[in-house]
């Protein structure tokens, strides 16, 4: 098992001009550790994540799509998983912080702790599919994930975060989304 | 202490345990829930320790609407304890099953960042704001909890609901203690 | 690939007294093949066939329930794969017909026809997880598939193609029919 916020130092040595779709629990973290303007948090509805990665992977085929997911919230969305595999862009890489709850939402238990998330991409079709709980593995690997020919899929099975404090109106707010799109619309 | 002030201070809560205890003195044995920040403490926590209520995990919020209406088959009663989005996410699988098939499906519905002090038509929440007229829009009869004089609206709903196989919503305004 | 006809035939000749809950396409098919009063039909929630199914199932421990979905059906709820997995009812038989296309709604393929849907199921936490391409090797192996403890997840591969292409949704709709299944249960 490994901590989310360890596991996002890391990422954060490999990450330049990739846009980062951050859920949640994984958003707040994110943005603590890496406030960028290419940051997206999806906001309001639960899941919508992976499906807001999918169209920003699409719209801009020559950028890195990094999604941070969560279980909760992949859950309430497993459908993407299969179009996410069938529109197979090479760009988007998934992440899905297992924890086995519902962090944000009090802490409560997944339906399922044991579900296999990689399998269930695999199943699906991703091209290529990870599963770690060893920070030393994840630190040797994280650089071939993030440049393997998507889509990408790989599970970070972390524990319970220290306790976070739910700043949803400055992660949420317009500005925000105003400046990514003027960010992506200079660079492309 | 003067008796309104004493009056307003009682009003101002909405005790998880009592709200339990009506859901069991309803018959239901089934809880279906996705968790929500408004019933967490105060209804999940302690539904999950409960020996006498079963308590099944769902992915999304539309799965309760079949499984609710499954279950009434077998004349075991269940609540579907939910937050106002998920509500809004299952819209049609609650107007295909529980309102056209005209099965009984009991929603416990968290209002989240709803100002229990207020109706919910008067919520500054937007999603908050549009569940009772789309309640009224689809013949959802619904009840607003936010104070425990409220709790004795749960029972004759559930009753009501697997009496007449209907749906029904019970809005929860406040975070039950 | 096998047709979704002669494997209804074959199942049908196995049931006594389960649930069956066949979902769109399949529900056309199976209730001309198995006219029932133990058969359960659910419409205009796409999906939702699988998560009616575990209520079935935990409201009547002692019946098995079996439910012939769709692949487009299921993609629609996956959730609760993860949910089946969980609660994992001993008396729960999830068959998948997989035909690749959303035969109900025009023939339109389903966005990835070479999803594994039992590699899902197994991901998901399902007991026992198989596929089917061959009738003969699905007759052969259904007595002991609907003996084992659930939940079991098993995927036939179709050909597209149902026995009606008229597909009367008033009749399977008829409240009529919701009644005759409670008074059965009952009865």
């Amino acid at each position: 098992m490994m901590n989310r916020d360890e596991c996002f130092e890391v990422l954060k040595r490999h990450v330049t001009d990739e846009v980062v779709v951050a859920a949640y629990s994984s958003a707040l973290e994110w943005n603590d550790l890496n406030p960028r303007v290419l940051n997206f948090f999806a906001n309001g509805a639960m899941g919508l994540g992976s499906s807001h990665a999918l169209g920003l992977a699409l719209a801009f085929p020559d950028r890195r799509v990094v999604v941070l997911d969560g279980d909760g919230s992949l859950l309430m969305n497993l459908g993407s998983l299969v179009s996410i595999a069938a529109a197979a862009p090479k760009n988007l890489v998934h992440f899905v912080c297992d924890n086995e709850c519902y962090e944000a939402n009090g802490g409560h238990p997944i339906p399922n702790p044991k579900v296999d998330f990689a399998g269930l991409a695999r199943s699906a079709g991703y091209a290529h599919v990870h599963d770690f709980s060893e920070m030393r593995s994840f630190e040797q690997q994280v650089g071939h994930v993030l440049t393997q020919d998507g889509p990408v899929f790989a599970t970070l099975h972390i524990k319970k975060s220290r306790p976070l404090v739910y700043k949803y109106d400055d992660l949420y707010k317009a500005s925000r989304r105003v400046a990514l799109k003027a960010a992506l619309q200079s660079t492309s | 202490m003067d008796a309104a002030i004493a009056t307003k201070a009682d009003a101002a809560v909405l005790t998880g345990a009592k709200i339990i205890a009506a859901i069991k003195q309803s018959g239901v044995k089934f809880v279906l829930a996705v968790p929500d920040i408004v019933t967490s403490k105060g209804l999940l926590f302690p539904i999950a320790d409960d020996k006498e209520l079963k308590l099944v995990r769902v992915c999304k919020e539309d799965e309760c609407v079949g499984i609710a209406a499954g279950l009434s088959y077998g004349d075991k009663r269940a609540l579907i304890l939910i937050q106002y989005t998920g509500f809004l996410d299952s819209l049609n699988a609650i107007r295909a099953v529980a309102v056209e098939y005209k099965q009984p499906i009991v929603m416990m519905v968290g209002l989240l960042g709803h100002e229990p002090e207020r109706q919910p038509a008067e919520s500054g929440r937007y999603g908050v704001r549009i569940i009772e007229p789309i309640c009224d829009a689809m013949g959802i009869p619904h009840h607003f909890l936010s104070q425990d004089a409220d709790i004795a609206k749960i029972k004759p709903a559930i009753d009501k609901a697997y009496s007449e196989s209907s749906p029904v919503a019970m809005l929860i305004g406040r975070r039950p203690s | 690939m096998m047709k979704r006809d002669e494997c209804f035939r074959a199942l049908a000749r196995q049931l006594r007294a389960e649930i069956v809950l066949p979902v769109y396409s399949s529900a056309f098919d199976w209730l001309e093949i198995a006219p029932r009063a133990l058969n359960y039909f659910a419409f205009g929630a796409m999906g939702l066939g699988s998560s009616h199914a575990l209520g079935l199932a935990l409201g009547r421990p002692d019946r098995r329930v079996i439910v012939l979905d769709g692949d487009g059906s299921l993609l629609m709820n996956l959730g609760s794969l993860v949910t089946i997995g969980a609660v994992a009812p001993k008396n729960f038989v999830h068959f998948l017909c997989r035909n690749g296309s959303y035969e109900a709604n025009g023939g339109h393929p389903i966005p990835r026809k070479e999803v594994d849907f039992s590699g899902l199921a197994q991901a998901a936490g399902y007991a026992h997880c198989v596929d089917f391409d061959t009738l003969a090797k699905f007759e052969s192996a259904l007595p002991q598939l609907l003996k084992q403890d659930g939940p079991i997840f098993a995927t036939l591969h179709i050909e597209k193609g149902a026995l009606s292409p008229e597909f009367n949704y008033r009749s399977l709709e008829d409240p009529k029919r919701r009644q005759d299944f409670r008074a059965a249960l009952r009865g």
